[in-house]
């Protein structure tokens, strides 16, 4: 049986665990949104945690931390990222 | 203005400190004006130079990169390349970074440090980087990126003369040197390099608990957040109505003490009326607001320099995507229930400008404070005062069914119009959440001046002149002896025509003409009335208790429902319509919120009449 890290969206990432943005789906986004997003660091290899998710029974917006600074994005752009848990237990995968 | 040995230019990431590294530089001097041809603010202040040249240091909008994403980014870009009308390239630029967050804000240090320009960093906060537990050499970032690098601590006035001395080298040296570009990364490359640079300009990193992260478990809890965030509305507003009201019963007071001792002081002439009827009252009659602005002001720019704004922001983003809308909208929403126009004036903050200009249109729906007087008479003459459950009156439930209304008509139409005229990409919310930090008192003492006086000139200018149309159409052509003035003048002609045209809603021919000066101000409406029915009196008091009871003689119940309803959306301001004007950029937009909220106004007031009539009320 092959291991390896837990992979999920970056919405779905349980409060924080630190992980790993493993692949963005850019197309999924507004091109402009893309643009911010990457020029606050959130793309590929980016190391990010989530710090805070939504108010009440929403899940919407997230708080992301990324190096030293939060930023608050919606659900969707979170969606779009496929992150990996950075040193959490190894998840097996089928072979 | 004196005339400036150079152009020095404030650039960085947002929350770099940019603005409060600018007000220690340049003190209280600044002139703040838009860039030409967009709503883009240009703050520019007089900087010295150790030699006491003095050059012209403008702060740039804050921005994530060249490649620009919104009009902001768009004219820091052009003034860097040199490119924006209007505007002389700096000589020298000033890259600000917060100390605290290097590995981002690196990546638009290099950037622009590859277009070769003469260029000084200013390493920012290093304080509150020590505060984090994060110890930096800047003679090793100095190093790294090739240009000089001078610790500030902005809001302590650290490390200014350094800075200034550096700017003069570098614009001396530059001036024998041609410029020098230097490769050109992708963003990727220059991602991996910022930390690599960060990580070879920290001496040590302990990892002390954030603050901020601490703060923020209470004030971001997905429970404890939204009530503590209404709970600071609450006090917020009792601040504006309570605090301000003695300052501006003063104003009020001074006002009409000032156009009484004319009255005493001239003979009597139309040049004297034009003073104190036209000119006096009407500036007066919006100047009384600079109190209720400045309070609601301080408020803001308290939350906005404490970094809990953003805060703000991310707990109603998922309320105003209901609507179409951002977290971002919801602070100028909030400000238009003290007056529509700080609310406006606040927009700026929104970064998309479809959202922003929906914002912007619908802010006018808010409640403002202007309306309060006018609910006020209606319904004290019209609803009995009868409790309709234990501790809710009627009379009550009334004013909260008022603003009720415009709420839901406010998200009504930024549903509309965000499917329709301002359709765009989704309004998506991105959006930095700073670090906390205790705002200084020079910096809010700045804020709060410069407010006063975007105010104050309108005030000045637009306002006084359309004060002084009013009272032309109110006064010409004279009528005769013995004649009423107001229906041989030109207001009093529009008002017959308009009579035609209001009848419909169930307003009478006095409800016409008093729309006309209404024009103004809201509130002109209940003065106006009262000089319609003919009610003298000074004390305020007793004339709005002596214009209800003749209001309740001339008016139906379901004419004074329609009343109440009409001033719900009609945009009878012509501050509002000035400062949409001046955020918008031209006279379209204005037309267009006039247009569509008399046309809302007079469905709405035509219902509520309609209604009322056929329930027997009529």
């Amino acid at each position: 049986m092959l291991w390896q890290p837990r992979r999920v969206t970056l919405d779905e990432l349980p409060l924080g665990t630190p992980a790993r943005i493993i692949a963005v789906d850019w197309g999924k986004l507004v091109p402009e949104e893309a643009d911010r997003l990457r020029a606050l660091g959130l793309e590929a290899g980016a190391t990010v945690q989530l710090a805070y998710r939504g108010v009440l029974w929403t899940r919407d917006p997230l708080a992301v931390e990324v190096g030293r600074m939060t930023v608050a994005l919606r659900r969707v752009h979170g969606r779009a990222m496929q992150v990996e848990m950075v040193g959490a237990t190894l998840a097996p995968v089928a072979s | 203005m004196t005339r400036h040995a150079g152009v020095v230019a404030l650039v960085g990431n947002p929350n770099a400190g940019k603005s409060a590294l600018f007000n220690a530089l340049t003190g209280a001097r600044q002139k703040i004006a838009n860039y030409p041809g967009v709503t883009v603010e240009r703050k520019a202040g007089r900087m010295i130079l150790p030699s006491g040249e003095p050059v012209e240091l403008i702060d740039l909008p804050g921005t994530y990169g060249l490649a620009a994403t919104s009009p902001d980014e768009d004219v820091t870009r052009r003034v860097i390349m040199g490119e924006q009308a209007g505007q002389v390239q700096p000589d020298v630029l000033v890259i600000v970074l917060d100390a605290s967050n290097l590995e981002q804000h690196l990546v638009l240090a290099q950037e622009v440090l590859a277009l070769g320009r003469p260029t000084v960093v200013a390493l920012n906060m290093v304080d509150l980087a020590e505060r984090d537990g994060l110890v930096l050499d800047p003679a090793a970032l100095a190093v790294e990126l090739g240009a000089p690098v001078i610790a500030t601590v902005a809001v302590r006035r650290r490390g200014l003369t350094d800075l200034a001395a550096a700017v003069a080298q570098a614009r001396d040296a530059a001036a024998s040197a041609p410029p020098n570009p230097r490769p050109v990364l992708t963003m990727t490359e220059r991602r991996l390099m910022a930390r690599t640079m960060a990580r070879g300009a920290t001496l040590s990193e302990s990892s002390v608990h954030r603050l901020h992260a601490r703060i923020d478990r209470v004030l971001l809890h997905p429970w404890l957040g939204p009530p503590i965030l209404f709970a600071l509305l609450f006090v917020v507003f009792q601040a504006v109505f309570t605090w301000a009201k003695p300052v501006q019963d003063m104003l009020d007071a001074l006002f009409t003490a000032g156009s009484g001792w004319l009255r005493n002081t001239l003979a009597p002439s139309l040049a004297r009326d034009l003073l104190t009827d036209g000119v006096i009252a009407g500036v007066g009659s919006v100047v009384v607001f600079l109190p209720q602005i400045l309070v609601l002001f301080f408020f803001i720019l308290v939350m906005e320099a404490t970094g809990y704004m953003a805060r703000a922001a991310f707990l109603m983003d998922r309320m105003m995507a209901g609507v179409g809308l951002s977290g971002r909208s919801f602070i100028p929403l909030l400000s238009s229930f003290a007056c529509a126009v700080p609310g406006i004036m606040a927009t700026r903050s929104i970064t998309d400008p479809k959202d922003r200009l929906t914002t912007i249109l619908i802010a006018p729906m808010m409640t403002c404070s202007a309306r309060l007087p006018v609910y006020a008479v209606i319904i004290a003459a019209f609803i009995p005062a009868r409790q309709v459950l234990p501790g809710v009156g009627l009379q009550g439930l009334v004013l909260l069914a008022l603003y009720g209304m415009g709420i839901i008509g406010a998200m009504g139409a930024a549903l509309l119009l965000r499917r329709t005229i301002t359709r765009g990409a989704a309004s998506g919310f991105i959006m930095e959440l700073p670090k906390y930090q205790l705002p200084t008192v020079k910096d809010l003492a700045l804020g709060l001046w410069q407010r006063a006086l975007i105010f104050l000139r309108r005030a000045g200018t637009m306002i006084f002149a359309v004060a002084i149309v009013l009272w032309l159409l109110l006064n010409f052509p004279r009528a005769a002896p013995g004649k009423d003035q107001v229906d041989a003048s030109i207001a009093g002609h529009i008002a017959n025509g308009l009579a035609v045209l209001v009848q419909p809603i169930g307003f009478n021919r006095d409800i016409a003409l008093t729309l006309i000066p209404t024009m103004a101000a809201r509130e002109v409406a209940v003065s106006s009335l009262a000089t319609t029915y003919a009610v003298a009196s000074d004390d305020d008091a007793a004339r709005a208790a002596g214009l209800g009871a003749q209001l309740k003689t001339h008016w139906s119940l379901a004419t004074a429902l329609a009343f109440l309803a009409w001033f719900v959306f009609a945009p009878q301001c012509m501050s509002t319509i000035a400062v949409t004007r001046r955020e918008t950029n031209g006279w379209k937009w204005p037309a267009f919120m006039l247009g569509y909220l008399f046309g809302l106004a007079y469905v709405f007031a035509g219902a509520v009449y309609w209604i009322a009539v056929a329930a027997g009320l009529g």
